[in-house]
């Protein structure tokens, strides 16, 4: 199957920012962060349907979250994660010496993965740190 | 009977709306209603108060890995010990503040002497560079409500991220001098996606992700006289577009540019903060023009504007030497100091560091006592040694926050907070008090 190369930007949506208020555990939260906005045309190129898993990858990291078509459009080339714990498994640490990581315009490769589950955002954050226990929820 | 409150200020976001009208349970326990406010403040409303829900008191990591309830006295003390035992402590956060807490934090953390940081670091620290460099030709909001006719969005989705914004001050509301509302304001959105912002703009400018600058160098060679000389499609944008929008823009009677994160996050950093302030600048030439900063939490402006006053610094601050601060982004910021492993301890106080910050610097942090001071369950709470609750600032605590514009507003209690439960600023004096106790014993 594709993969594919694009331009990656992270930033607040009002979905993300009600589940965060709910919750960072919670389900909401979890359907509102763990995906990626793309173009149509960026969709089929990987030779997906849309709402199927894919993993994107940065030079700092990996993270499995579902491909959807953004309603608030991104141009062909360019793709969104909405803030957060799935966003920030990929978002690089380098700063330009101001303080502030590079949460928009990074690339990342994108490549369908159908089988792969999606971690909650216990699991992506535990797991880093070597806390992650099955049950944990 | 339910009581209501009427003109409480809302704890979510920058525009800080404080026309909120909560309706509170007879016992004052549980917020019952809310009007006036958006569904992200809605949220923070409902989840204050003495609920079943409620985190009421600290919890302390086990050696299996599991959290245990401690008392309040425990957690003062590990967290004075933790913070008098470390070379380099790092307190950050202070999103979700009052400007209290940050006095508090402020005295704790030069006694500790450790780092004292707040979210415009990952957020709107590079404004505050570009404000260092090229002034701040801002105004309030109340002056874009009752004069700006032209209102720019520029790398800012309100419509998500301040969902009243547009509503209270910016688009729609009759004011002094615009007293037609919307018909009598020209809006002009700019941002690589076509945002829910986008569809409400009289212009929407579809810039290339990352191409900003040069973006805004074109509008400036317009402002200058060089419109001749411009290419004939500049970050995507044509140059009949940019010439047409630059008229709309010299033409106002009042024009303001909000910026957000899409200038602050993308490449060029205060860079492109800084040629924004530049045109708002050049357009002065031509009519009134201000610059506003869409700061993102409600009392994220507070700490810049306490820490300010103390130490002549609003973020990023290094009291190690505890006779006196430096600042110095690159070197002093939180990503940055959790990069180079230069931390060996990490408060997280009114934010979500694991949440928020890319996950290398959070894995950084991890390897030394890490403690978090929120009210709820976060991703910082999960992976804390110790997690204290406190009071929600703005629902179950009042005090003083500063809106965007930089205006103070007194914040208000509208219900009571668990019994025993402190506000942030109690908790920090306590540990202070402890401090001063320990050093005195000659722990250390």
């Amino acid at each position: 199957m594709a993969k594919i190369l694009l331009n990656m930007i992270t930033q607040r949506s009002i979905e993300e920012g009600i589940a965060m208020e709910i919750g960072k555990p919670s389900k909401e939260y979890f359907e509102a962060c763990s995906l990626v906005e793309m173009n149509e045309d960026d969709i089929k190129a990987l030779g997906i349907t849309p709402n199927t898993n894919v993993k994107v990858t940065s030079e700092s990291g990996e993270v499995i979250v579902k491909a959807v078509v953004a309603r608030q459009t991104c141009y062909r080339g360019l793709c969104h994660i909405r803030q957060g714990v799935w966003a920030n498994q990929v978002v690089p640490p380098r700063t330009q010496s101001t303080g502030e990581p590079q949460y928009s315009g990074f690339p990342v490769y994108i490549e369908p993965a159908p089988f792969e589950r999606i971690k909650s955002a216990l699991e992506c954050v535990q797991g880093a740190v070597g806390l992650w226990k099955e049950g944990n929820e | 009977m339910p009581k209501v409150i009427k003109n409480v200020g809302c704890p979510y976001c920058g525009a800080c709306c404080d026309d909120v009208e909560v309706t509170v349970s007879d016992d004052g326990k549980r917020v019952l209603e809310v009007k006036n406010v958006c569904a992200i403040g809605t949220q923070i409303f409902m989840h204050g108060g003495d609920h079943d829900g409620r985190i009421k008191l600290p919890r302390m990591r086990q050696p299996d890995g599991t959290m245990k309830d401690v008392s309040f006295k425990e957690a003062i003390d590990f967290t004075a010990k933790t913070l008098l035992k470390a070379k380099k402590p790092l307190m950050y956060g202070f999103g979700s503040t009052n400007c209290e807490g940050h006095a508090a934090a402020a005295r704790v953390m030069e006694r500790a002497g450790g780092c004292l940081d707040n979210c415009a670091s990952i957020c709107h620290g590079s404004s505050f560079l570009a404000i260092f460099d090229n002034g701040y030709p801002s105004c309030t909001l109340g002056e874009v409500k009752n004069r700006a006719d032209v209102i720019v969005y520029w790398g800012s989705n309100p419509a998500h991220a301040h969902p009243r914004h547009m509503s209270r001050y910016a688009i729609f509301p009759r004011g002094f001098f615009t007293g037609k509302g919307h018909k009598s304001r020209t809006v002009i959105v700019i941002d690589p996606r076509f945002t829910d912002t986008g569809r409400v703009a009289d212009y929407y400018l579809q810039v290339r992700q990352g191409h900003d600058y040069e973006l805004f160098d074109a509008f400036r060679m317009v402002c200058h006289g060089h419109a001749d000389d411009i290419p004939d499609v500049v970050a995507n944008i044509p140059k009949e577009t940019i010439l047409e929008v630059a008229e709309v823009m010299k033409n106002a009677r009042f024009c303001n540019f909000f910026y957000g994160m899409g200038l602050c996050h993308s490449d060029g950093r205060n860079h492109n903060i800084d040629i924004a302030i530049s045109l708002t600048r050049d357009l002065n030439e031509f009519t009134k023009c201000t610059i506003m900063a869409m700061r993102g939490h409600y009392n994220i402006t507070g700490p810049g504007a306490v820490w300010s006053w103390q130490f002549g610094f609003p973020y990023c601050l290094d009291l190690t030497k505890k006779t006196m601060v430096h600042m110095n982004p690159g070197e002093t910021s939180s990503v940055d100091l959790a990069m180079r492993d230069e931390i060996d301890a990490f408060i997280n106080i009114g934010t979500d560091a694991g949440a928020h910050f890319p996950i290398p610097a959070v894995q950084h942090l991890k390897k030394h006592p890490f403690i978090t001071i929120d009210p709820s369950r976060n991703m910082a709470s999960e992976i804390s040694d110790l997690h204290v609750p406190v009071k929600i600032c703005g629902v179950d605590d009042g005090g003083i926050v500063y809106r965007m514009d930089n205006v103070p507003i007194q914040y208000r209690k509208v219900v009571d907070a668990p019994a025993g439960v402190p506000s942030d600023e109690e908790f920090l004096d306590a540990v202070y008090e402890r401090m001063v106790e320990l050093e005195g014993e000659g722990f250390i």
